[in-house]
């Protein structure tokens, strides 16, 4: 028996306990609602504030906010107003006859939560483009370097690799330089100059972008050298990672003729951007929209309702914009669920509609100079493996393109099996959507992403969980 | 890199002791350790250890204490685990 079951329903039911998750609770319980808070992890703070017990937030942006939205969690807890369920791992999200339930999976055992409105605040993960060598054991996400760093204090290697796109190169490179790892280098594939063409959004994200000049100052300090149109084209090594070939990229991301050279390292580090989760949207039938950044996206209004009633989105979910833009629409969405499950009336905090406006715009600014043009295929052999989980390769995934005249994603996915492992197309979803795009002729567009995001059941469950549910009534 | 005043035990890998720092995730003291791969694909037998790091990937999966398919990112580390090499599926009988 878990604290969900006997019980009523509760008004917000909140899924992520990162940035949006955090503050959605939090302004949810201001507003008069019975709370429960749900993450897969054993305490809160999400990716963004992975954190040790112990730790002194030194290293951490906005911990200051982080230490509010946990007191007033905790304080909301001893109240009775919030309920937390930590270590629960949400795989199911359906309606009921007046509220929703949750299924999760908690110690390999099966709970069920339900709630009259949900916040949906899932977060992100590392996007992914595949290259010769990426499946070698010290090739990491630049996600799992940080999270080992920050949450383990374990360094992913003494000479590292940082490749791929986007600003959150910057922190992970920084983390391992400040931890002692020698950083050979941040290689930047795109050429973030897209700034300037935004000068609005500059100037109401001034703070961001002294940020952004502290890493910099950080790694210039250790000697990091940080290379823009510059990326690892392959990982080299047997058993395990021992070298990195690098290139010069034209704007398309081909590889310059004659640029090639090699650098001996024990771990990579590598991202391009973010995928959000998104499930649960999927899952509860939410309108999904293909945003700027190329990321398939719950569609939301000025409230952070989603398309389905009852249901509202937060965070990277409905767009990928960083945490302080995540906190500003949790706020908003907090309040909105709030009003929606009770029926009086909430509001989000002070300013919260100003900060999701500025941070909006800054997202943008960022999708807009940090895209992933189509070169990057051509770092591929027939060899290269896409999909880790089935080991599907290029060469098997352009047969069934040009061969058999696959023309979607869920084509390729029944012919050539990318996707069909157990992370679900997590890890290859969006490497195969532009593959198929590619050999069409056409761009990716959001039916791809949703034929290959689809999830009906968003975590491996032990069939005794499923067949548990048989004799139990979910509403 | 080692904290101050954390508690340490050890768990095992193929038999060999492993430090762990309280509160570390079984990946994180097998990579600590120097290992860097703990399972092998079913398909090509090909070794693999931790990618993503967050449980988003399944690449990092070993048998702990005679269960295969636990994501050594996310288990935290227990006093005493007895981690194995995990081939193939583990005999994988309860995932879908």
């Amino acid at each position: 028996m878990t604290p969900s079951e006997g019980r009523p329903p509760f008004d917000v039911a909140v899924i992520g306990a990162g940035p949006a998750g955090l503050a959605a609770a939090v302004t949810a319980v201001a507003g008069g609602s019975q709370v429960a808070l749900v993450d897969a992890a054993s305490g809160p703070g999400g990716q963004y504030w992975r954190h040790r017990d112990d730790d002194d937030g030194a290293r951490h942006h906005a911990w200051p906010a982080f230490l509010r939205l946990r007191g007033a969690v905790d304080a909301a807890s001893t109240a009775g107003t919030l309920t937390s369920f930590a270590g629960h791992q949400v795989w199911h999200v359906e309606r009921t006859a007046d509220a929703f339930a949750m299924h999760a999976l908690v110690d390999g055992r099966g709970a069920v939560i339900h709630a009259r409105s949900l916040v949906l605040a899932t977060g992100a993960y590392d996007r992914q483009l595949p290259f010769p060598g990426w499946t070698l054991p010290g090739v990491y996400t630049a996600g799992a370097a940080q999270a080992l760093l920050k949450g383990n204090g374990v360094r992913v290697g003494s000479r590292v690799v940082v490749a791929g796109t986007g600003p959150f190169l910057l922190p992970v490179a920084t983390g391992l330089a400040e931890a002692g790892a020698q950083v050979v280098g941040v290689f930047e594939a795109g050429r973030p100059t897209a700034f300037a063409r935004h000068p609005l959004a500059v100037v109401r994200n001034a703070a961001k972008l002294v940020e952004g000049a502290g890493y910099l100052r950080v790694l210039r300090r250790h000697g990091v050298p940080y290379r823009t149109r510059t990326t690892v084209i392959e990982a080299l090594g047997e058993a395990r990672v021992t070298g990195a070939r690098i290139a010069s990229l034209d704007p398309s991301w081909r590889v310059v003729p004659g640029s090639e050279r090699t650098i001996e390292c024990d771990a990579v580090a590598v991202g391009y951007g973010f995928t959000p989760q998104v499930e649960l949207p999927l899952q509860l039938g939410c309108e999904m929209t293909l945003d700027r950044d190329g990321s398939l996206v719950a569609r939301v209004d000025d409230a952070q309702a989603s398309t389905v009633e009852g249901v509202f989105a937060a965070g990277e979910a409905c767009g990928v914009g960083g945490a302080e833009l995540a906190v500003a629409e949790g706020q908003i969405a907090g309040a909105a669920a709030a009003s929606s499950a009770t029926g009086r009336p909430a509001g989000a905090p002070r300013g919260a509609h100003g900060r999701r406006s500025a941070g909006r715009a800054f997202a943008r600014a960022m999708h807009e100079s940090f895209t992933v043009p189509t070169g990057w295929q051509g770092w591929l052999t027939p060899e290269t493996i896409v999909c880790r989980c089935e080991e599907v390769t290029a060469g098997r995934i352009d047969e069934v393109i040009r061969g058999l005249g696959a023309a979607d994603p869920r084509a390729v996915k029944l012919f050539a099996r990318p996707g069909m492992g157990l992370c679900q197309g997590r890890v290859c979803g969006y490497a195969t959507a532009c593959l198929v795009a590619s050999g069409a002729g056409r761009d990716v567009t959001a039916a791809d992403l949703h034929a290959i995001a689809s999830r009906p059941i968003a975590q491996p469950v032990p069939l005794s969980v499923i067949a548990g549910l048989g004799g139990r009534d979910p509403s | 890199m080692t904290g101050v005043g954390r508690a340490r035990f050890a768990i095992t890998f193929d038999g060999e002791e492993i430090p762990v720092e309280e509160g570390q995730t079984i990946a994180a003291a097998l990579i600590a350790s120097g290992r860097r791969s703990w399972r092998t694909t079913r398909g090509s037998g090909a070794p693999r250890g931790v990618f993503c790091g967050i449980g988003v990937c399944f690449d990092c999966l070993a048998t702990v204490n005679g269960r295969p398919n636990v994501r050594a990112c996310l288990a935290t580390a227990r006093p005493g685990d007895a981690v194995t090499m995990q081939d193939g599926t583990g005999h994988a009988d309860d995932a879908v």
